[in-house]
């Protein structure tokens, strides 16, 4: 379909902000009479606040007062496993257990040094099979694990089932949760090629370039937030719940964020910014809190890790038959997820396995804040999987693209326990796309080359992510300056899919795109309600709602038309920034006209009135705009089916048998995301995605020391994020672009899979240029690969968690 | 109790001598409350997390005469304020000394070799993690090592050496000048010293709290390095987790003397694997006198690792340490 707007580049509105630095994130905004908040953390992994005597802090020059949990949970914290603004019963290192006020940084910070806090150590818990165990340490006050509805918990294995575990046998124990469909004996039974192991991926944080910093102020009665977040509206909802303000009072301002991977997405995972809400009410002065890289590590958010077992069949024709996967997940201190059940949907969705069994169990550690992070459970998988198909091809005498092929989701195929259908499915499509890309023919030719110590690996990996989600609101609104307001509630977090979204209303409406505006960055401009910008929904589900509100905009706009020149709404047309008659387009009005008689018309033409389905969120934001242009509203119905994000990378390496170093030649990432809506933004998830799946599959991981709970990996450095000279010098990326019918624009999400398919191929490529080894871990580091090429080992004990492994 | 993230930096006299007399003086003056400035790579974090907390700061940048690179009769010095990056660049050292070259481009990352300085790199402190962390080990005047424990994260530390710490020399360009058998010069206000770089880096049994040589009062200011090894047949590698930033997991740095293809002399040093440069002594013994070829590195590359003793996590490390010699050997 010709579009005027989808598939086109353009110039986001912020891109200019961000290349001179003159946009603003939230440590960059002041206000006159601004105090400076520091945090005393937790200095245990695990323990409990007894006494707080800040008594010489509070009587120090220049210091306005301190935050307490007793301050912010007057009635006592809530018994969950969630993040909490501040706390008297720490489960991790760096938790916030007050605050301080002064008139500037280095004064409360000199404060926090006079406040002495009493803390009652209790034991803490740094691997969940350790903690598992009879008389194992427990992270939480009251269990190892947190019970949906039911609260905390101890689940346990013998100790005999964890050596047996650990020591590569399959787990016998009960699990907490599990599910299953199709045979599964019948499919081992009618497999030629199983494989069966444990595996381990390492949990590790997210590590934002901008950390949770925020200020806030009260001004007549409401609540000023200046956050970073990934979402806008949702997180405003919830944040006002937590700091105590009506949403009607409370304001948030998130005009940029540097960078949000899951755990800046919710108001839970972030309530650290209602610190200086609730100061500022206290202290009655603007508060600036500015979060430092270290706390942004340890409250910020984390991977959730694997401890796993794994088999998996194949028949002799290549197609996965079987699956069996058990997966003990560590939740860390706070949060916790689905990890380890989206994993096994992954493999059901990707590889389209006919007989499935989860087993799984998630097991609180004191090791940080986890949380979903970039595929919660589909990436820690996918290079885990990757591996074992390559082995299943070599084994089956089959080529290790066609075994790809013949497992691939298609149209019609259906995933998971629920066997939801997918909306469409071209994999393919995007397996022939990155084949052709990456000139597979002529690499493979390379595989297990030899040059003096170097030997060449080829690696394929694919990525998935259920990517979009629908039920949430559109507003646009008609000026009487001609020009098409896009209120959007989505986060700007370097996506650019706040605006790439709203451009589904400039093409619904045939206008240009200069005479648009995105309304965004302050909930004060009066933004829809939308989903929570995570889970790669973005593009889904708010080109659906764009998309809405424009029709709805246009039909009133017909319906003006009609009223005005007469004839029947359906005579008209639009184009060129006009409404006209079909049959005779001089008869028209132009857009500032049709506005501006919205407006006179009041009622339904100007926001008076709205779908009852449209959030409460939604409806204030309307009642706002009420009267100031011609307003087009919408209540998105729900879609039918998973719109499964998709996405297949290839990577050629060169490994250095004697270094354990390997040389990234090239990475080929392509999408099969429905139609590619912003190809540069497309290009952008791509390579970000693969730096990110070179990070999990190849350094990061979390370390946090035995003795003393300790956390390692503390900054950039230590957490070794990937850098420029370690993910290659080519990335190619590209999308299969096949509409998908739940869309309007035929659009669905692509950001998680990028990564996966990356981290796979990775992989992937590892075990061809070790001529068949698995590693069956995440990352494989530098010394991994030394200890295969040598014979050695180290003195890791199995499936170890927040250690190094190998 | 371990301190919790702090990141606020404290207050700090601060000095900016413009000579080298001054320098000497307010070092001498200030002694050990007088913390030195260079390139400040070494110094940030270590006082934004409040676990260094000295009274002064003597910036050093302001005093030229301890920067750039001159001829001298015997080879070139290397003023001690010089940039990695000049060091990467300076035409006499790519020239002559290209070892020294290649170990400076392999530090940290291009940002941190603009401000670097050779100096800083060569006297940084230990990068343990439980020691930059703040505990109170023995390199910190406690009573522990909490690295070399049953259960320690010591994927990083020291295979030789080991007395009561096992930190490791973090620097790239200590062990190129260890094999380019350059001279440091060490200025105080009572004059200066000299001594070999192999020298200049002291381990834990000789002294647990310092890794090298230098007092309070005393600034290491130039290096020498000498004609006898000026154009020599050099061989430097780091292996790191990634290709820029990261501190070596090993790294060897070789110069030889090679003659119709037979090694007449060579000195080769290790980093990453004891808390100095590790000279290999035996390894140069059993060299001289031998082609330099694929059979010779085969046959004296387990020399290397003789008496390494591996903690938990550090095993992969000796044959890492042994494919490195190797491969220096072979070129």
């Amino acid at each position: 379909m010709a579009y005027m707007h989808i598939g086109k580049d353009f110039v986001p509105p912020d891109v200019p902000g961000k290349v001179t630095g003159r946009i603003k994130y939230a440590e960059d905004y002041a206000r006159d009479g601004m105090a400076y908040v520091r945090l005393l953390t937790s200095p245990m992994p695990h323990a409990r606040v007894v006494d707080i005597d800040a008594s010489e802090a509070l009587a120090m020059d220049g210091v306005y007062g301190i935050l307490t949990a007793d301050d912010v949970y007057p009635d006592g914290e809530q018994n969950s496993t969630g993040l909490k603004v501040l706390t008297n019963e720490p489960t991790l290192i760096g938790e916030p257990i007050l605050a301080v006020a002064a008139v500037d940084e280095k004064t409360a910070e000199n404060a926090l040094q006079r406040i002495a806090v009493t803390f009652e150590r209790l034991d803490f818990a740094l691997d969940p099979l350790d903690s598992m165990q009879p008389g194992g340490p427990n992270a939480y006050n009251g269990g190892n694990t947190f019970v949906f509805r039911e609260g905390f918990a101890r689940y346990e294995w013998s100790r005999d089932q964890v050596t047996a575990f650990r020591n590569g046998a399959e787990p016998t124990a009960e699990p907490q949760t599990t599910w299953a469909y199709g045979d599964l004996d019948a499919a081992l039974a009618a497999s030629t090629f199983v494989y069966e192991s444990t595996f381990t991926t390492a949990g590790y944080p997210h590590m934002s370039m901008e950390p949770r910093s925020a200020m806030a102020y009260w001004e007549n009665g409401k609540c000023y937030v200046h956050g970073s977040s990934q979402s806008l509206s949702p997180v405003a909802e919830g944040m006002a719940q937590i700091v105590g303000c009506p949403i009607e009072d409370f304001i948030f301002i998130n005009e940029a964020t540097g960078g949000g991977f899951g755990q800046k997405a919710r108001p839970n995972s972030i309530p650290s910014m209602a610190i200086p809400a609730k100061m500022s009410q206290k202290i009655n002065r603007p508060v600036m809190m500015r979060i430092s890289r270290e706390e942004e590590l340890l409250i910020g958010g984390a991977r959730v890790g694997f401890q796993g077992w794994i088999k998996v069949g194949f028949r002799p024709d290549g197609r996965m038959a079987a699956l069996d996967l058990y997966i003990v997940q560590d939740n860390g201190g706070k949060g916790g997820g689905g990890d380890h059940s989206s994993a096994a949907d992954a493999i059901s969705m990707l590889y389209q396995t006919e007989a499935v069994r989860f087993r799984g169990a998630g097991i609180g550690t004191n090791t940080g804040h986890r949380g979903a992070q970039r595929g919660p459970g589909q990436n820690q998988i996918a290079p885990i999987i990757a591996p074992i198909i390559d082995m299943a091809a070599q084994e089956l005498g089959l080529d290790r693209l066609a075994i790809r092929r013949i497992n691939a989701v298609d149209e019609g195929d259906t995933h998971g326990p629920s066997r939801s259908p997918v909306t469409s499915a071209y994999m393919e499509e995007a397996i022939a796309h990155a084949e052709q890309a990456f000139n597979f023919s002529e690499r493979i030719t390379r595989s297990r080359q030899r040059n003096g110590t170097k030997i060449t690996g080829i690696g394929i990996g694919q990525g998935y992510h259920d990517a979009g989600r629908s039920g949430m609101d559109g507003i646009v609104r008609l000026t009487p300056d001609g020009r098409l307001k896009i209120h959007n509630g989505v986060g700007n977090l370097g996506t650019f899919s706040y605006a790439s979204t709203s451009r589904a209303a400039a093409e619904v409406l045939k206008m240009d795109w200069d005479q648009c505006d995105v309304v965004t960055g302050r909930t004060d401009r009066h933004v829809p309600m939308t989903s929570p910008q995570d889970g790669s929904n973005s593009i889904f589900t708010n080109t659906r709602t764009n998309w809405g509100a424009a029709h709805d905009l246009l039909a009133k706009m017909k319906d003006i038309a009609a009223m005005d020149l007469g004839g029947q709404p359906d005579d008209y047309d639009i184009d060129g920034s006009r409404i006209f008659r079909t049959a005779n387009p001089s008869v028209g009005m132009t857009y500032a006209q049709v506005a501006q008689r919205g407006i006179e018309l009041g009622g339904r033409f100007s926001g008076q009135e709205y779908p009852e389905e449209m959030d409460a969120f939604s409806k204030l934001s309307v009642d706002r705009l009420a009267g100031s242009g011609l307003i087009g509203v919408f209540n998105d119905p729900r879609h039918n089916g998973t719109p499964p994000g998709l996405c297949v990378a290839m990577m050629e390496i060169e490994l250095d048998t004697e270094t354990g170093k390997y040389d990234i030649k090239e990475v080929v990432n392509i999408a099969d995301c429905g139609t590619v809506v912003h190809p540069q933004g497309l290009d952008n998830q791509l390579r970000g995605g693969a730096s990110w799946g070179i990070g999990l599959a190849g350094f990061e991981r979390h370390l946090y020391d035995p003795q003393n709970g300790l956390p390692a990996s503390t900054g950039y450095w230590q957490s070794k994020i990937p850098t420029m000279l370690d993910v290659g010098r080519e990335t190619l990326t590209g999308g299969v672009d096949l509409p998908d019918p739940e869309n309007p624009v035929g659009a669905r999400g692509v950001g998680e899979p990028a990564m996966g398919s990356v981290a796979a191929a990775l992989a992937s490529a590892l075990w061809d240029a070790t001529e068949g080894h698995l590693f069956n871990t995440a990352p494989v580091t530098t010394d991994m690969i030394v200890n295969h090429y040598a014979g050695t080992s180290e003195s890791a004990k199995g499936l170890a968690q927040n250690n190094f492994r190998g | 109790m371990v301190a919790t993230t702090h990141d606020v930096m404290p207050d700090i006299e601060l000095y900016q001598p413009t000579d080298e007399a001054n320098a000497l003086s307010l070092a001498s003056t200030l002694g050990e409350d007088g913390w030195l400035l260079a390139g400040g790579q070494d110094t940030y974090g270590w006082l934004k997390d409040r676990n260094k907390s000295p009274a002064a700061m003597i910036e050093l940048t302001k005093i030229d005469a301890w920067k750039g690179v001159r001829e001298t009769a015997n080879g070139i010095e290397i003023g001690a304020l010089t940039t990695l990056t000049e060091i990467i660049n300076d035409p006499l050292i790519k020239s002559r000394y290209g070892l020294l070259s290649m170990a400076a481009s392999r530090v940290a990352s291009p940002q941190i070799r603009n401000v670097g300085t050779l100096a800083g790199n060569l006297a940084q402190d230990a990068r343990c993690w439980y020691y930059r962390r703040g505990l109170d080990c023995y390199r910190a005047g406690g009573n522990l090592c909490y690295a070399d424990a049953p259960e320690s994260l010591n994927r990083e530390h020291a295979l030789f050496g080991q007395s009561r710490c096992v930190a490791v020399s973090p620097s790239d360009t200590a062990p190129a000048l260890v094999a380019l058998d350059a001279t440091l010069v060490i200025s105080s206000e009572r004059g200066q010293r000299r001594v070999a770089a192999e020298d200049f880096f002291v381990g834990p049994a000789v002294d647990i709290e310092h890794m090298t040589i230098l007092r309070p009062g005393e600034i290491l200011t130039s290096v020498l390095l000498p004609n006898s090894w000026a154009n020599a047949e050099f061989y430097f590698e780091k292996v790191a987790d990634r290709n820029v930033w990261d501190f070596a997991l090993v790294s060897v740095a070789a110069a030889m003397k090679v003659s119709d293809g037979t090694i007449q002399d060579a000195r080769l040093a290790c980093g990453a694997v004891e808390a100095k440069p590790r000279r290999l002594t035996a390894v140069e013994s059993a060299l001289r006198g031998k082609p330099r070829n694929e059979a010779t590195a085969n046959q004296v590359a387990s020399i290397a690792t003789q008496g390494a003793r591996p903690l938990n996590y550090n095993h992969f490390k000796v044959p890492l340490m042994e494919n490195l010699v190797k491969r220096a050997i072979r070129g």
